[in-house]
């Protein structure tokens, strides 16, 4: 990715203290506007997140007499017990985190494989292939729901988790492997032929050099499909509408149904529990979580 | 050397696994769900053939047109605001925070990660009016409006839609498009500089004439997601106020399983995909030629 230099003009031409002069007056004429642009987006993005924390610690008595934006009186952080108790939050957390990783190890390393095998590798019918998979990323979950609904209800696996692994690793698989091969496309293949000339077999050379040297692609694409699972409602509430199947988008929808309407504290509570993961994890890696959202979606 | 990089064998092991659980798991049954738009009833009690009724039903069906046109409603305003506000965004990174940007990208991208159903319920809060106004509300009545109903009629549930959509897209539009200025050369703005294109003719001569790629890129990249939406319908309206608010998605999953019509609902599918596919087609193609020509 190319890196904007300071796109302002170098007018060498002009005395130095006359374009110290103008610098200053355009410096200030921009940074009000900046100002103000970087104060706007601030207030947008984090306000409704404040909010929500701030109505987290609220009691139920505060939500019917004080204005929703006061804050709370005295911090009530049992809403978050009771929240983690009536919404099963442990529950729904494991599923979620039981029907991800292995999809995730699936995908990545099926989809790195096939990733390889459709751009390093040389063979006839390999741009078939690739169009039959890549069209796979504009199919809606819908076209496939109802075939994959009965197979897994014949195959007795409704009241497991593995429809959920299966179908989220053949939906991932698409995205994946056209990040991959776009990444494989860098590296020269004189690195495998020579590996392979020093006696190592292709498949050997793919485990032992190719993977290796697109690990940081790995890094990324498996965290742009662990947002994408992770999110996901539609699968996880067709495959896994068993309570105790719940994944935290269904275990949360179903919360605010029952519960939720109720008791607007611990609904807050559940909400923040939900959300803190998620941003702990992008605070730490977000730099290539955009770029790995970028990259899998348009460049290719 | 070819032979090495041709074996059959190697591309059986690397390729053979992820091209079976592709085909088991997508391909058959998509070519399942085509199947299923000739039937009538479900997998529990069993089908039988009904020809082209489901297509003849789609058709005439007022429910599906409702849906039809709320998900080209939506798609269209969406993939607008998406890549507008999208393109201010990436401009404003690119041309006014330049590279100090990085903490204003981070910050505005977040809500991409963030789980669909809690933005929504966030949402439901923020815009409630009963029993107690939402900080929206009592913001309009602090400024003298009265409070709306915003959850309770069509229209303005939709409003909500499209601003908690919006919010939690932007971020990653924003940084798509900026990805895709940041290839503009920098020489090429240079030149134009030199020949003293300043601020408004900078963009409208130089900037956006190359931005075009990246624009196109991102519309047929949202029309695919938006005409694909979901998530956050469900969690915020849950489609309506009665069926104002419906997707076509919505609706194909409610026909399915509340209704248990596999084949009808595998008819909304089929329409879906074709909208996905049509869209990306057309657009490709109409610009493709714009940008040749």
């Amino acid at each position: 990715m190319a890196t904007l230099t300071d796109p302002r003009p170098t007018l060498t031409a002009e005395p130095v203290r006359n374009r110290r002069r103008r610098r200053s007056v355009g410096e200030l004429v921009r940074r009000v506007p900046v100002a103000i642009g970087i104060a706007v987006l601030l207030v947008i993005e984090l306000y409704p997140l404040f909010w929500l924390f701030m109505n987290s610690l609220k009691s139920s008595q505060e939500f019917i007499s004080t204005p929703s934006w006061a804050l709370p009186a005295e911090f009530r952080w049992d809403n978050y017990a009771t929240a983690w108790e009536t919404g099963s939050l442990a529950t729904t957390i494991r599923n979620s985190v039981v029907a991800t990783v292995p999809s995730l190890l699936l995908i990545i390393l099926l989809g790195v494989a096939a990733g390889f095998a459709l751009e390093v590798m040389v063979w006839k019918g390999r741009n078939t292939v690739l169009l039959t998979v890549l069209a796979g990323i504009m199919i809606p979950g819908q076209m496939i729901l109802l075939p994959l609904f009965t197979i897994y209800f014949n195959l007795r696996l409704t009241g497991t988790l593995w429809p959920l692994i299966i179908t989220y690793t053949a939906h991932g698989l698409p995205l994946t492997i056209l990040m991959m091969a776009t990444y494989f496309r860098a590296i020269p293949r004189e690195i495998f032929e020579a590996s392979t000339i020093d006696g190592a077999s292709i498949v050997r050379s793919f485990f032992s050099i190719g993977f290796p040297m697109v690990r940081n692609a790995v890094l990324t694409v498996a965290l742009v499909q662990f947002f994408l699972i992770w999110n996901d409602l539609l699968f996880a509430i067709t495959f896994a509408n068993r309570r105790e199947l719940n994944t935290i988008q269904a275990g949360l929808l179903n919360f605010s149904g029952e519960y939720g309407a109720l008791d607007y504290g611990p609904l807050m509570a559940a909400i923040c529990i939900t959300v803190t993961g998620v941003l702990v994890l992008y605070l730490f890696l977000n730099q290539r979580i955009m770029q790995g959202l970028t990259a899998g979606s348009i460049k290719g | 050397m070819r032979s090495v990089l041709g074996d059959r064998r190697a591309i059986a092991i690397l390729l053979g696994p992820a091209l079976l659980v592709y085909t088991l798991a997508m391909l058959v049954p998509v070519v399942w769900s085509l199947g299923y738009t000739f039937f009538k009833g479900n997998a529990l009690e069993g089908f039988r053939f009904a020809g082209f009724d489901n297509f003849a039903r789609l058709v005439a069906d007022p429910d599906v047109h409702e849906a039809f046109a709320f998900t080209v409603k939506y798609a269209a305003l969406m993939s607008l605001g998406q890549v507008v506000v999208g393109y201010a965004l990436a401009l404003f990174y690119v041309f006014v925070l330049r590279r100090l940007s990085s903490f204003v990208r981070t910050l505005v991208f977040f809500p991409v990660v963030i789980p669909t159903v809690a933005i929504a319920l966030l949402y439901q809060k923020l815009f409630q009016s009963a029993p107690r106004d939402g900080v929206v509300n009592e913001l309009l009545v602090n400024v003298g409006l009265g409070g709306v109903d915003w959850l309770g009629a069509g229209d303005t549930a939709f409003i909500v839609i499209i601003v908690m959509d919006l919010w939690r897209s932007m971020g990653f539009y924003g940084v798509l498009i900026y990805a895709g200025l940041l290839d503009i050369p920098e020489d090429i703005l240079e030149s134009a500089r030199l020949d003293g294109a300043r601020r408004w003719s900078l963009f409208r001569h130089i900037v956006l004439p190359l931005s075009l790629p990246i624009l196109l890129s991102s519309v047929i990249f949202s029309l695919n997601g938006t005409i694909k939406v979901f998530d956050s319908v469900l969690a915020l309206t849950n489609g309506g106020p009665g069926t104002s608010n419906t997707p076509l998605t919505l609706y194909m999953y409610r026909t399915a399983f509340a209704y248990g019509d596999y084949g009808y609902g595998s008819t909304i599918a089929l329409l879906l995909t074709i909208m996905c596919f049509a869209v990306t087609v057309v657009v490709f193609r109409s610009a493709r030629r714009d940008i040749t020509a």
